[in-house]
């Protein structure tokens, strides 16, 4: 086996759900603070891509690397729990459906993992919330319940909550997706300044806008397979094939 | 309707309500015990340990309490199992309680959304850590009230332990319209009881129903 030389690097990675082969062979490399988006039809593999990194779905076949270790590599049931739960801690995944633990307010759900993995004092985990919720502007909320809060900021809290874990490496599955669209960019700006910030992220997304204004780069999915890829000045303005072609003009109407 | 008599007997119906009380406290905490373990065995990750809690509740919600309870009363002796019949109406209506509420535990958690699991297992948490930060507080908000139904048919199912002798409120009513001949009089007293109980039961149930929902 060769070393890994990116910092993420996904080698050959094949699913399949019983006989449905959902990833076709893709590898694919993330250095460190790049931002690559992930644009693709409904059922083309994109969140299964996104929750392979973190083994939320395992790969069927090939390797998923991370900062030198791999993280699908084949241990016994419980050193395996162990290993993938440290390489989680690393990773911060944000979902479309904000997933937020409703019996906790956005205080609880920022600081409970890290009171409970990384042994915070309660002082220190309220100093911590108060940092990341201030951060996503939810500051003010940090005492609400989900339920009292509208999308937008839900998925704040969100992404506060997986920032409390410090991750190297952030993957976002549609976060906007699920939100009504005067809610959008209050999300996309907390993500864009992340990205100021040069966090590694990989971004899932049907908004060819925001993923042309962030990512270094852009991945085209269809069927399992990485069709195109590129920087979005490329990718979106001159696709060299049919298939990104079609995608682009059913998703970008009106532009260009 | 002899008012009279009822008046005069109700004293003894009053202490034998303490027994069906007594006997629903302990039946419900066996049954919530058994029905913790069978709802973990049933979501097990070992295929031995959810056949055996599918097989535990098929068996006691399959066949009538009432049988039961004679197997295990009077069949124990049999098989080297001696109980006196208190101790057997306990232990028979708490197993056969905890086979209803395995399904309404394992119901209450398998409600719980699985991105509440996956967005724990994200963060770093281990399997049982997810499991108790994250779905048992929230599967136990759904539990209230269905397990208050469980309570409710339990403490209803204590009356079939007059028929091991267990001298509780539907005993002592049969054993008094033996010498009273007022049949009537005598389970209308019971009935009352029971209805009693169960009522401040069931106010109990709604108010911690009440209490444990999320703002
Ligand atoms: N747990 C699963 N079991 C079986 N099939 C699955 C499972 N998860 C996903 N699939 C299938 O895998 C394929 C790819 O799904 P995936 O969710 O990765 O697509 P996607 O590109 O994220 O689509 P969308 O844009 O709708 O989110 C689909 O055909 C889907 O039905
Ligand atoms: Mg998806």
């Amino acid at each position: 086996m060769s070393e890994q030389t990116h910092f993420v690097e996904i080698r050959h990675a094949q699913k399949s759900f019983g006989s449905l082969e959902v990833l076709k062979d893709i590898s694919l490399n993330v250095e460190r603070g790049q931002i690559v988006g992930i644009i693709g039809s409904s059922g083309s593999g994109k969140s299964t891509l996104l929750r392979a990194i973190n083994d939320l779905d395992p790969l069927t076949g090939g390797e998923i690397w991370l900062d030198g270790v791999q993280v699908n590599k084949t241990l016994p049931h419980r050193q395996y729990e162990k290993h993938i739960n440290e390489m989680r801690q690393q990773v911060g995944m944000v979902f479309q459906h904000f997933n937020l633990f409703p019996h906790m307010t956005a205080r609880e759900n920022v600081t409970m993992a890290p009171k409970l993995l990384k042994g915070l004092s309660q002082a220190d985990a309220d100093k911590l919330a108060e940092e990341q919720l201030d951060k996503v502007g939810m500051l003010e909320r940090i005492d609400y319940y989900p339920s009292q809060l509208s999308g937008g900021q839900k998925q704040r809290v969100a992404i506060a909550r997986a920032l409390a874990m410090k991750p190297k490496l952030m993957l976002f599955d549609e976060a906007t997706s699920a939100l009504d669209p005067e809610l959008v960019e209050e999300v996309n700006m907390v993500m864009k300044k992340l990205a100021e910030e040069h966090m590694t992220m990989i971004i899932v997304t049907h908004e060819m806008d925001f993923a042309a204004s962030v990512c270094d780069r852009v991945l085209f999915m269809d069927k399992g397979v990485v069709v195109e890829e590129g920087p979005p000045s490329v990718l979106f303005k001159n696709p060299t094939q049919d298939r990104t072609r079609e995608f682009l003009r059913k998703h970008i109407e009106g532009a260009s | 309707m002899d008012i009279d008599l009822m008046l005069k007997v109700y004293p003894f119906f009053l202490e034998a309500a303490w027994v069906t009380i007594l006997l629903s406290v302990l039946t419900a905490i066996l049954g919530l015990i058994c029905g913790t373990l069978g709802a973990a065995a049933r979501l097990s990750r070992f295929a031995v340990l959810r056949f055996l809690g599918a097989a535990y509740v098929s068996l006691f919600r399959g066949t009538p309490a009432l049988i039961q309870l004679f197997i295990l009363y009077f069949g124990g002796p049999q098989i080297g199992i001696q109980l006196d019949a208190f101790e057997a109406g306990v232990i028979g209506l708490g197993i056969n309680a905890g086979a209803y509420m395995t399904e309404t535990i394992r119901g209450a958690i398998i409600a719980i959304d699985k991105g509440q699991r996956e967005a724990a297992r994200t963060l770093g948490l281990s399997s049982w850590q997810a499991t108790y930060k994250v779905i048992l507080p929230q599967a136990a908000r759904l539990m209230v009230r269905p397990l208050g139904v469980n309570l409710n048919m339990l403490i209803k199912a204590t009356a079939l332990v007059a028929a091991i002798a267990v001298v509780e409120l539907t005993y002592t009513a049969q054993r008094y319209i033996g010498s009273t001949y007022k049949p009537f009089e005598m389970f209308l007293l019971a009935g009352v009881l029971y209805m009693i109980i169960i009522y401040v039961v069931g106010r109990g149930v709604a108010w911690l129903d009440r209490k444990v929902q999320i703002t």
